[in-house]
Order: structure tokens, then sequence, then C-alpha cells
């Protein structure tokens, strides 16, 4: 296994990450050894073909499944070593974690805006400010005119935007996107890219965003490949704005 | 923010349809405990009107509601001689069924000791107590008959001088009130040629008898009417009921009347529990468990219904978990829906009940006490069939969020 090694600055520092399901003959290995270090307003683009792991390890980084062994840290704290979690798993993603999907993931029977002033009330936001501050956001992403509309009333790229706003809307300091492009156009994919990129370098937040549209690719500082469960690093870039860091 | 209350008006017609069905359910549950409460009202609703602090029976029988009981009719006097006695009266009551109008009606017919008792303690919704000593009547409303209708039963015909209302036998018949001697002759009504037939058999036997041949005067009377022969007793009655003057110790009263061989003697509290345990009991029993049975299918509906609202947003549930939302607020969500979903079943309930329970053909009665404890089982209900959706909404991972 990897050392582990996580620097204060960073925002994620994924160390030696392995996941393995089943077991005996059924088994199988999902990731392997898997390590990346995100530092605070960096995006990084993962890559890679269907079921070659990306998920596995977005949502081992996003503490929803726990990896086999492996240490993750965010903000160069240890919040899980294997299947172990130092902290409330649940309550840390609230605070810490946004989350976009491919498919956008707004709860149906809550309004555009109520959907990000959800993910703040939960945080202890006040009502009032929660509302005030998921307006400016929609706002912000061009869709404050449909607030009230439920998802159901939204486009696909509306539905996309809200769901941009609602995990930026806590300032988290990790996000992870699994495919957020893959229902909108090439015009609206690149704008939600260059959204992630401005929102990483304002709020110094770590993004890690699953694709397959290599059209924005420009947009990410550093790119990752996974293959049957290894993951590799492409591009030279990150190496330099680590080195900075460092 | 509430979700329950977001998710219910995002989903209002179909809410609001589950809600009338649990309602209507609720109702059934509400209306047995009423049919019950009017079982026992009604059982007992005479003995309490009545209001005799003693009843007098045939020897070893339960009483005249619930079974035939026949003493003979100077039991009055033997029982006014007892020290402490206030009055005494004669009690008949029987039920007959006649046709009215090409239907059956039945009627549980009540004897008064006229002049003595007029029906002045019947509470009359229209007309007047009796007036006069034949031919009159007071009827219970739900037998239907207006003030001055008149009723053909056996020779003579009766005529309503009285409504009431609530006046209910132990078996769902409208009381009617004659006095006694009309009650009398409607229980032992003859045809005329029964009666004719009797009176040949009795010159026939006199003709044999020794001194029907020495008194030839004996079969002359033989063809007198049956009540007008010395040899011949009056009608019996079904009870003598007793009232007692105050201060007088209604157990050595009792006591004093169960030493006769003849008859046996109840408390009003023991006629009562005789009923309630006697006539009433299988069908309360009946009722009881019927309701049980009910409450417990409310609850199994309600739990599937609650666990299928929770399936409906198993990925909402997924997702908040994903963000991050504690389980007190995806258990709030659930448990204020099922709370929401009891509540306004419960509130159907009872407005539905209250305008279709008085179309029934019994009393329901709505005790508060019993819609108190309705309230709480509904309560307990909507807490424990939340359950169902809580344990599939803690077991539900946020990874269902991604798929």
């Amino acid at each position: 296994m990897t050392a582990a090694v996580s620097k204060p600055n960073n925002a994620i520092d994924a160390v030696g990450l392995t996941k393995i399901y089943g077991s005996g003959n059924t088994e199988v290995v999902a990731m392997r050894d898997a390590t990346m270090h995100v530092s605070q307003g960096e995006v990084v683009a993962l890559l890679g073909p269907s079921g070659s792991g990306k998920s596995t390890f977005l949502t081992s980084v996003g503490l929803i499944n726990s990896p086999t062994c492996g240490q993750i840290s965010i903000g160069g704290r240890l919040i899980q070593d294997g299947e172990t979690a130092h902290v409330n798993l649940r309550s840390f993603r609230r605070q810490h974690i946004g989350f976009i999907f491919q498919k956008s993931n707004l709860i149906p029977f809550l309004s555009a805006v109520e959907n990000i002033q959800i993910a703040m009330e939960l945080n202890g936001e006040s009502k009032r400010a929660a509302r005030q501050r998921a307006l400016t956001l929609m706002d912000y992403l061009g869709v404050a005119d449909r607030a009230d509309n439920l998802p159901s009333m939204l486009s696909g790229g509306q539905q996309q935007r809200v769901a941009v706003a609602r995990a930026i809307a806590n300032q988290p300091s990790v996000i992870l996107a699994d495919e957020p492009t893959a229902a909108l156009d090439g015009h609206r994919g690149r704008q939600v890219m260059e959204l992630f990129a401005k929102v990483a370098h304002e709020q110094g937040a770590g993004v890690i965003v699953v694709t397959h549209d290599h059209r924005a690719l420009d947009v990410f500082d550093t790119i990752y490949e996974m293959e049957d469960g290894l993951l590799r690093q492409q591009s030279s870039h990150s190496l330099a704005a680590q080195s900075q860091a460092d | 923010m509430n979700l329950a209350t977001k998710d219910i008006r995002h989903n209002l017609g179909r809410f609001a349809l589950t809600a009338v069905g649990i309602g209507m359910l609720l109702m059934v549950v509400m209306g047995m405990g009423g049919i019950y409460r009017g079982v026992v009202e009604d059982a007992t609703l005479l003995i309490d009107n009545v209001g005799a602090d003693l009843w007098i029976v045939q020897r070893d029988t339960r009483g005249p509601f619930a079974e035939l009981s026949r003493v003979s009719s100077n039991l009055v006097y033997r029982a006014k001689a007892i020290p402490g006695v206030q009055t005494s009266r004669e009690f008949v009551y029987h039920t007959i069924q006649r046709q009215r109008g090409g239907t059956p009606v039945r009627i549980a017919v009540l004897g008064l000791s006229c002049p003595t008792d007029r029906g002045e303690w019947i509470p009359l919704t229209a007309g007047r107590p009796l007036g006069q000593a034949h031919f009159e009547m007071i009827v219970d409303r739900t037998l239907g008959m207006p003030v001055g209708e008149q009723l053909t039963l056996g020779k003579e015909t009766y005529t309503v001088v009285g409504i009431t209302s609530n006046m209910i036998s132990s078996g769902g018949d409208g009381l009617a009130f004659f006095t006694i001697a009309d009650a009398q002759a409607i229980q032992f009504e003859t045809p005329g040629e029964a009666v004719r037939l009797e009176r040949a058999a009795r010159e026939s036997r006199g003709e044999d008898f020794e001194l029907a041949i020495q008194q030839p005067m004996i079969l002359d009377n033989a063809f007198r009417p049956s009540a007008q022969l010395p040899g011949v007793a009056r009608p019996q009655v079904s009870a003598v009921v007793v009232t007692l003057l105050h201060g007088t110790d209604v157990e050595s009263v009792a006591e004093t009347i169960s030493g006769w061989g003849d008859v046996s003697v109840f408390t009003a509290t023991e006629q009562r529990e005789l009923l309630l345990k006697g006539s009433v009991e299988k069908v309360r029993r009946q009722i009881g468990l019927f309701r049980v049975l009910l409450t417990v299918i409310a609850a199994i509906i309600m739990a599937l219904i609650l666990y299928t609202l929770t399936l409906d947003k198993i990925h909402s549930i997924a997702l908040l978990k994903l963000i991050g939302a504690p389980n007190s607020v995806i258990l709030g969500l659930i448990l204020q829906q099922a709370l929401i979903l009891g509540f306004v079943g419960y509130g159907i309930a009872y407005l539905l009940g209250q305008q279709l329970f008085p179309k029934f053909p019994r009393r329901v009665i709505l005790a508060d006490s019993d819609l108190l404890q309705l309230a709480a089982i509904v309560l307990g209900i909507s807490v424990l069939s939340s359950f169902l959706g809580i344990w599939k909404a803690m077991k539900v991972s946020p990874n269902e969020a991604l798929s």
C-alpha cells in the first residue's frame, strides 16, 4: 500500500485506494491502489471507458462508498482509512463536499430554489439567508427566472445548472462531478466546465470531474485516466501546479 | 423547510385520495365503536328511564328483558305493603310484529301503570302523555308513526298521541307505550272463534261437573269473558317495579322480597348487569372483536400506504442522504406524513360519520371517550405504521441516488 501523504493545502489526498467487491470466485477488483492529490483551486478531469472504475473512485473520494483499503484525507485531515471512518461521513459530506451527477438529481417535490436552499438549511443556514443565497446563485447561473418552477418544468440544461448551484451552495472544499455535461449540448457543457474552474479558483475548492467530453479538456488543470481500476496521470500540467504549491 | 408538506403538496391528489380512503376506514372503526355504544345504551335505556329501585320478576328468571317472566298482578299490593316502598307498579313488556302499510313492523310494547303512570317521564318530541285508560299510545320516532295515526292491533284501534325518540329495545325495536290493560290485551289477544270455542269447552266441562248440576248459574257464568270470572285469575304481568322512599336501604327490601317463594328480585344495577352480560353480551363482544380487527386492518393498510409512499420517494431520500441530510430529517419526513395522514383521515372519518351515522337503522353513539380513544389509537397506528417506511428509508444507500 502507498504511504499516506497529505498536505494541509491539498483539497483531496486519496492514497492507495482499492475497492474489491465480492469474494472468492465472484471477487471483482474495481479499483487498485489509486492515488490522487488535488490542490485547493485545482480542477481535475478523470477520463476512462465505462466500467473502468471512475465512479467507484469518485464515490470513494465522496465518502459514499468505503474503499476496501487506502486513505482519504480532505483539507489535510484524515477522514477515511480503509473501511474505518474518522468522522461522521454524512455530516462531513454535507459541510465539505458538493456533488453533481450525469442526471441532474433534483428532488422532484421541491422547486428549483428550494432544491438549492435545502442543502444550505441542512447545513444550519437560516431559511431566509439560504433562500437569498440560492436566488443569488441562480441569478449567477442564469436560471433565476425559473426559481419557483419544479424540476419537471425545467429543461435538462436548466436542471443541471440548478444542481451545480446546489453543489456549490455551501462553498464546499471539494466538488465531485460525474459526467455533468452528458445531458447538455457542447456549448452548455463547456459553460458548466468553465463554471467549475471559476468556482474552484474563486472558492479554493478541489474539483474532480469525470467526463467523456474531450472538447473541454483545456479547462482542466490536471487530467487522470482510469482503466481496469488503475489510475494514472496523463498531463504534466498538475505536476507544475503541485511543485508550485510545494 | 418542511419536506413532508412539500411532498404532500406536490402529490396532493394522490394524498387526498389516500386520506379519504383512510378516513372511510377509520369511519367504519369509529362507527363500530358507536354501534357498540348504541347497543349498550339502548339495552339499558329503559331500565335507566323507568327509574325503579327494584325489579320483582318470576322466580328463577332473569326478568322481562332477558326471558319470559310472568308474575301475578296482585304482587303490586304485596310489594306496596313492605315498609320503605314508595311506589309499586305493574310492568308489561313484550315484542310484537305486525304489518303496517304492507311492510312488517316490530314494536316493543311496554305497559304503563295508568293512571299512576301516564308516561310523564318519557321525553316527548311531539304530542302528549297518555290521557285515557285505553286506546292511546306513545311511540318512538323510529316506528315512523306521526301523532294522530291509528294502528289496529287485535280487535282494537290505538291512536298515537305522543312521539318520543331514542326509546329502543335491546333488540333494536322501537318502543310503544300503552296502558297496562291495553298492553295485556295486545299480548293475550284471542280471536273471536277461539273465545267461542273456549266457552263451549268450558260449558261442556261444566255439564259433567257435579257443582254445575247443582248450581246452573255456574254454566251461565262460563259464557262470560275470562276477566269477569271470579275463578279465573287476572292476566299476569311481566314484572313489578318498585321505587323506595328516600333513605331506605335497597338491600334490606330486596332481602325481604327474595324471601317470597314465587318471585326473584333484582336491584336496578343487577338488572342492568344481567342485561349487559346476557342478551347484549354476544353482540357486544362481536362488535368489540370486529372493531379490534378493523383497527388492525387499518394499521396494516396505513403501514402499506406509508411504505408505498416511501418507496415512491426513495430516490429523493437517497439524494437527501447523499447531500448529507441527517437521519432525523428523513425520519421526520416520513413520520410527519404518517401523522398528517392519520390526522386528516381521522377528521374525514369524523365529518363523514356525522353525516352518515344518523341515517343508520340503529343508534350510533359517538361518545367523547371513544373519540379520544380512537384518536389515540390513530396516533399510535400512524407512528407504528410509519416504522416500515422509516426502516426502508434508513436502509437506503446514498448510492441509489446515482443509479
